[in-house]
């Protein structure tokens, strides 16, 4: 069984089985953004009973093909075909009506309404003309049903429930609109292991059901799981369309990215991988060092210790601690015990401001660099200079020189595609605005770097140039800790492993042990064979 | 049963806390008065109280959906000065008189909701501007105070009913059963507190956000007007005077806040709100009724102010994780 | 003409370069009317009213970029005049000496409070500002009911706020002028200028960059509560007599100023150039108002709907979709 036809064929799909209708096409649609082609003449055709994954870079358009279909956006040109019908979405509500639902990265929920509320915002059962709370809470219940999560409590304001419970209220509120298509993007990046499993079982029986899916995702191997056929976007344009399986990996990123990439992972600094007595700089007091670190009920007991050009990578499950470990280096929890310690002296910071000073010299990049990590409106420039203004001033005046100067070196170390520095940061692609993060930090020259999953949602190409940064910083002897939920990149990157389980860490991994396998089974806390 | 009740009061708590401060005030004030619970008592105080109370539930719409109205105080003061010259005459004179103010107060909401909906402008500004011409509508009615009100009227709504309950408090109730509840309970009504709680969610969700909007507005300005058409039969004469209007804007959002609704919106009630403006109208009475020296009371007033919207920073001293102090 | 707009536009500069034209529509109009009006005594008569606006409006932007407002602006006007004319009553000719800076000290302490209570408490500025209003009232009202104090300006107050010097140039424009510059200065080229643009933008940001949000805006609330005073001061300079609800006439057009000089009412974005000219278009809007004899109705009209309509043109936010 061969795909169909190759990439950039006239036809507007290309399955296996040419009779098949699609059930819904978009032909030829273009969407700009001011001066940026989001979608240029891109076509796209999915079909019932069937799960069809997206692929692509981050600004290949998928993103923007999506809201297209979900009516959240217009196309400057194209038409869009449901069901052999050419239709128009002027507002998300249109789609929804015509039997689209979509699941979007960012939550489409609202924190102070309950479940049933939210699962039931628009069409809510009424009487009298007033909203029916009762017939809404049993909609609500079924929905949750559905989805595979009756644990969630229909009443329970959103806001209270935790970052993958409200994914899963997310796709019970699609299920409730009875949908014949549902569009997922990015929709399990927030889920917990066994959530995911859930998700991957109740889509294979909604596509048994005869529902259309959609699926955007940048991890490979739920792809390989989950679809039936795979399209490729690059730049904007439809590049392929062929049946799940019928591409290598290889084959497949080679049309994402349209360049080869030799290697995952620049090399490890062999040193590493031996045991700290071992090396000459044993005598000096490891760069971090953690002693029996707690705070309230999240973090118990941990203890770590660093060396300086190190890269130790932080796993395990979701939600384990990781983040608020980070964030009690940084100074941002309060009530931390226990004592840290940064080349032999005790810090305890009370605030960034003060972890970041020369003393401790910590670093953190947040995982949400749109609401933690920059400011959109603001010049590229500006957000870079941000954590260092200290030293670029002379008694609390910028010094413009020096700060142009440091800008533009940075820039320079990280390769980041901005044409004007004085452009809004918010104008730069995902990538290059993950770059502007991390540079923002380098300009302080820390000592400890702390990196929170700070390749989520970036494309392919990026992540390579991060790697490779990572790899820099530690030759230069920066301390780096990297948080990541991708098995991949740890083993790839990391020098040693810290497995996270509810707030303690279980197990150290490096070298041999450092396997797939035994992050998996660490992460649940599950004995792992020698 | 039992769970439906305890998400009820965790929701409403704020409010259920303005209804248990009201009532400890009240009681002090019923204590210390020469007079104690009796009808003239009773009815002064509400014939006061219930003209801020209507005001706040105005302002707490908007507030809902994270705005705010800074013209209520002036759509109050219009409605006022038209009152003084419609709801005057024979009955029915009288009467097409408060439905014309009633509309004329609605129709102010409404430019405002246009104005924040279409015109894409922050209602702070909007209603800033709005406000002033308004009051410039006000002053042409009223150049100098003046005109009078149906005086049957007048005398039975601040007068009591029914065996010594106030009038003002049936029409309250009135008001919050005819404009709050099935608001609230609507669908916009929902739709107003999806906005407030997550504008971009909402609107990926479906809500028809502007229908919402313009809606909450001009009940705003409904109820502003109400309030006001009430002032004149307290006043019996109509005034074009910017310092009550500026006064009743602003302690509209203090009682809003005491009431127990953020002003960042998503949450809250209007019910709240009311009882937050009992509580800012009792506290004044009450200075009054310890003796306290008229020279003090402005100060004491807005000290209790200072410390009621205060209180919810003794939750700080719970939160071990700082980011949560931010948005 | 269309790439002028657009360049305009990128670079921000937009709603200031329309107030501006505004303004000389203003002015033509207001010569139609009467030719006095593009006299230079009247221009400057002007500015010089303009400058008591043009400093409550210098500490409103400031609370208005970091995504709060100042609601206390009236009594903090009243408090900087009051004080300001009754110290010199309470100590003499020492107190003469120190009225002006006693003034706005005390108008900069309650600047600390609201700055408490907002960066430290967080308690929404708009609701704390309003409470820190009614204590000021309250305390005003007390002092001036319950002990009588001078309220008559002092000599220098009365020159500063009235008189003339450099190059024929109102006293109180010069001191617009110094305080403006400084307001440039710490917004564009300072570190705390950033923090402020920072702050207003996204605080969560800001703190995780390891900026102290909570310092930063208490300074800017003490400013504010500062410039507030010093209004008072040169108020009752003017007036040569310090008296209640001094205030009340300028929290309105000083936030009405902020905006339509193309500061974000949410924060994060704005010139000092623009508020300037926001300061001058609404001094001379009022003026014209006046000159006009239009009664006092049609003024708050006339007033009301030329601010929505210029923000209508270039104060428009985004649509939904974008």
């Amino acid at each position: 069984m061969l795909a169909a036809a190759a990439p950039n064929a006239a036809a507007a799909c290309s399955f296996c089985d040419p009779s098949v209708q699609p059930i819904l096409e978009l032909i030829d649609v273009s969407k700009r953004y001011g001066g940026v082609r989001a979608l240029e003449h891109a076509r796209f055709a999915c079909a019932s009973g069937r799960i069809h994954a997206l692929l692509g870079e981050n600004g290949a358009g998928k993103s923007t093909l999506i809201k297209i279909m979900a009516g959240v956006v217009q196309p400057d040109e194209g038409r869009i075909v449901l069901q052999g019908q050419e239709r128009r979405f002027l507002h998300p509500q249109d789609a929804v009506n015509a039997g689209i639902a979509c699941i979007f990265q960012e939550l489409s929920l609202m924190p102070d309404l309950s479940v049933a509320d939210n699962i039931c915002i628009t069409n809510p059962p009424r009487r009298f003309g007033l909203i029916d709370q009762r017939a809404q809470r049993r909609i609500a219940e079924a929905a949750l049903a559905r989805a595979g999560a009756e644990g969630i409590h229909p009443l329970a304001p959103v806001g209270s429930l935790s970052l993958s419970r409200r994914q899963m209220v997310e796709i019970a509120k699609a299920l409730a609109r009875e949908p014949k298509i549902l569009i997922l993007d990015e929709a399990t990046s927030a889920l917990t292991a066994a959530d995911v499993q859930r998700v991957f079982a109740l889509l294979k029986r909604l596509r048994n059901e005869g529902l259309a899916i959609v699926y955007i995702s940048h991890r490979m191997h739920e792809i390989a799981e989950l679809a039936d056929d795979c399209s490729v976007f690059r730049n904007g344009q439809h590049v392929a369309t062929f049946e799940a399986g019928t591409r290598s990996d290889a084959e497949t990123v080679q049309m994402m990215i349209g360049r080869e990439i030799s290697h995952a992972f620049p090399p490890k600094t062999p040193a590493m991988d031996q045991a700290p007595a071992a090396t000459s700089a044993a005598a000096a007091p490891p760069r971090l060092e953690v002693r029996a670190l707690s705070w309230n009920d999240r973090l118990h007991d941990i203890s770590l210790s660093a060396r300086e050009g190190e890269v130790v990578g932080i796993g395990g499950l979701d939600g384990q601690g990781q983040r608020e470990f980070f964030f009690a280096l940084f100074g941002v929890l309060r009530g931390v015990s226990g004592e840290i310690r940064v080349d032999g002296q005790a810090v305890k910071p009370a605030s960034p401001r003060a972890a970041k000073r020369a003393g401790s010299g910590i670093a953190l990049v947040p995982e949400d660099r749109k609401t933690d990590g920059l400011m959109l409106p603001m010049a590229v420039r500006e957000n870079l200079s941000l954590a260092a203004l200290d030293a670029l001033c002379r008694g609390g005046v910028i010094d413009r020189a020096r700060e142009s100067q440091a800008a533009d070196r940075v820039v320079k170390q990280l390769s980041i595609k901005a044409p004007d520095l004085d452009d809004a940061v918010g104008t730069l692609s995902g990538g290059n605005q993950q770059k502007v993060v991390i540079a923002k930090w380098l300009l302080n020259a820390p000592r400890i770097i702390l990196l929170s999953d700070p390749t989520r949602g970036i494309d392919v190409g990026t992540k390579q140039e991060m790697y490779a940064l990572l790899r820099q910083l530690a030759a230069a002897g920066t301390t780096v800790l990297l948080y990541s939920t991708d098995y991949a990149e740890l083993i790839g990157c990391c020098d040693r492993v810290a497995v996270f389980f509810d707030g303690r860490i279980v197990r150290w991994l490096q070298g041999d042990q450092l396997t797939e396998h035994a992050l998996v089974s660490s992460a649940l806390n599950i004995e792992v064979a020698a | 049963m039992n769970e439906r009740l305890r998400y009820h009061l965790r929701a409403h708590r704020g409010a259920y806390g303005a209804v248990i401060m009201f009532i400890v005030i009240f009681a002090l004030y019923i204590a210390k008065h020469t007079m104690g619970w009796t009808v003239p008592v009773l009815t002064t105080a509400t014939n006061k109280g219930v003209l801020l109370a209507i005001v706040a539930m105005a302002q707490t719409l908007p507030v809902l959906t994270s705005g705010i109205d800074l013209s209520v105080g002036m759509v109050f003061v219009l409605a006022n000065c038209l009152a003084s010259h419609l709801v005057v005459g024979t009955p029915l004179q009288a009467t097409l008189g408060v439905v014309v103010v009633l509309a004329v107060g609605a129709l102010c909401g409404l430019v405002n909701g246009l104005i924040i909906v279409v015109g894409r402008l922050q209602p702070i500004i909007t209603t800033l501007a709005t406000g002033t011409v308004y009051f410039g509508l006000a002053l042409g009615l009223r150049p100098v105070p003046g005109g009078d009100v149906q005086s049957d009227l007048a005398d039975a709504l601040t007068g009591a009913q029914l065996g010594g309950v106030p009038s003002m408090l049936l029409v309250l109730v009135a008001v919050v059963l005819a404009v709050w509840v099935p608001y609230r309970r609507s669908t916009i009504g929902r739709a107003a507190l999806a906005i407030g709680s997550a504008e971009a969610a909402a609107y990926m969700s479906g809500v028809p956000i502007g229908r919402a909007k313009i809606v909450t507005y001009t009940l705003a300005g409904l109820l502003a007007a109400i309030g006001g058409l009430l002032l004149t039969f307290v006043t019996y004469s109509g005034e074009a005077s910017s310092a009550i209007g500026g006064t009743y804007t602003l302690n509209s959002i203090a009682a809003v806040v005491i009431g127990g609704t953020s002003l960042a919106g998503g949450a809250g009630s209007a019910i709240g709100s009311v009882f937050g403006a009992l509580v800012l109208r009792t506290i004044g009475d009450l200075l009054f009724v310890f003796d306290l020296e008229p020279l003090w009371q402005p100060l004491f007033q807005g000290v209790i102010l200072l410390v009621a919207v205060s209180l919810g920073a003794l939750q700080l001293l719970k939160v071990s994780n700082r980011l949560e102090l931010f948005k | 003409m269309n790439g002028v707009v657009l360049r305009l536009k990128r670079s921000g500069q937009l709603p200031v370069a329309a107030a501006a034209l505004c303004t000389l529509a203003l002015l033509l109009v207001g010569s139609l009317y009467s030719s006095n009006f593009l006299s230079a005594d009247y221009l400057l008569l002007q500015l010089q009213i303009a400058s008591f606006l043009g400093i409550v409006a210098t500490g409103a932007m400031l609370v208005i970029l970091l995504g709060g407002i100042d609601l206390s602006v009236p009594w903090l006007v009243t408090v900087g005049g009051v004080m300001s004319a009754a110290s010199a009553g309470w100590w003499g000719d020492a107190g003469a000496t120190f009225a002006i800076p006693f003034g706005i000290a005390c108008g900069a302490l309650f600047g600390v409070v609201n700055g408490i209570g907002v960066a430290y408490l967080r308690v929404p500025s708009m609701i704390f500002t309003l409470g820190i209003n009614a204590v000021a009232q309250g305390l005003i009202v007390v002092q001036t009911g319950g002990f009588a104090p001078q309220d008559r300006a002092t000599p220098t107050m009365h020159l500063i706020a009235t008189g003339r010097s450099l190059l024929g140039l109102p006293n109180a424009l010069l001191v617009w002028i110094v305080v403006g510059a400084a307001a440039m200065f710490l917004l564009h080229r300072t570190a705390l200028g950033r923090s402020i643009y920072a702050v207003g933008n996204r605080e969560r940001a800001a703190y995780l960059s390891g900026i102290d949000t909570r310092r930063v805006t208490l300074l800017c609330f003490v400013i504010a509560g500062a410039c507030s005073a010093a209004a008072g001061v040169l108020l009752t300079g003017y007036s040569t007599k310090a008296y209640q609800a001094m205030g009340d006439a300028y929290l309105l057009p000083a936030i009405a100023a902020v905006v339509l000089g193309g500061t974000h009412i949410l924060g994060g974005r704005g010139s000092y150039l623009g508020t300037v000219v926001g300061v001058i278009l609404i001094t001379l809007l009022q003026s014209i108002l006046s000159v006009m004899q239009i009664p006092e109705m049609g003024r708050q009209v006339i007033y009301g709907v030329v601010i929505i309509v210029m923000l209508l043109v270039y104060g428009r936010g985004r649509r939904m979709s974008e």
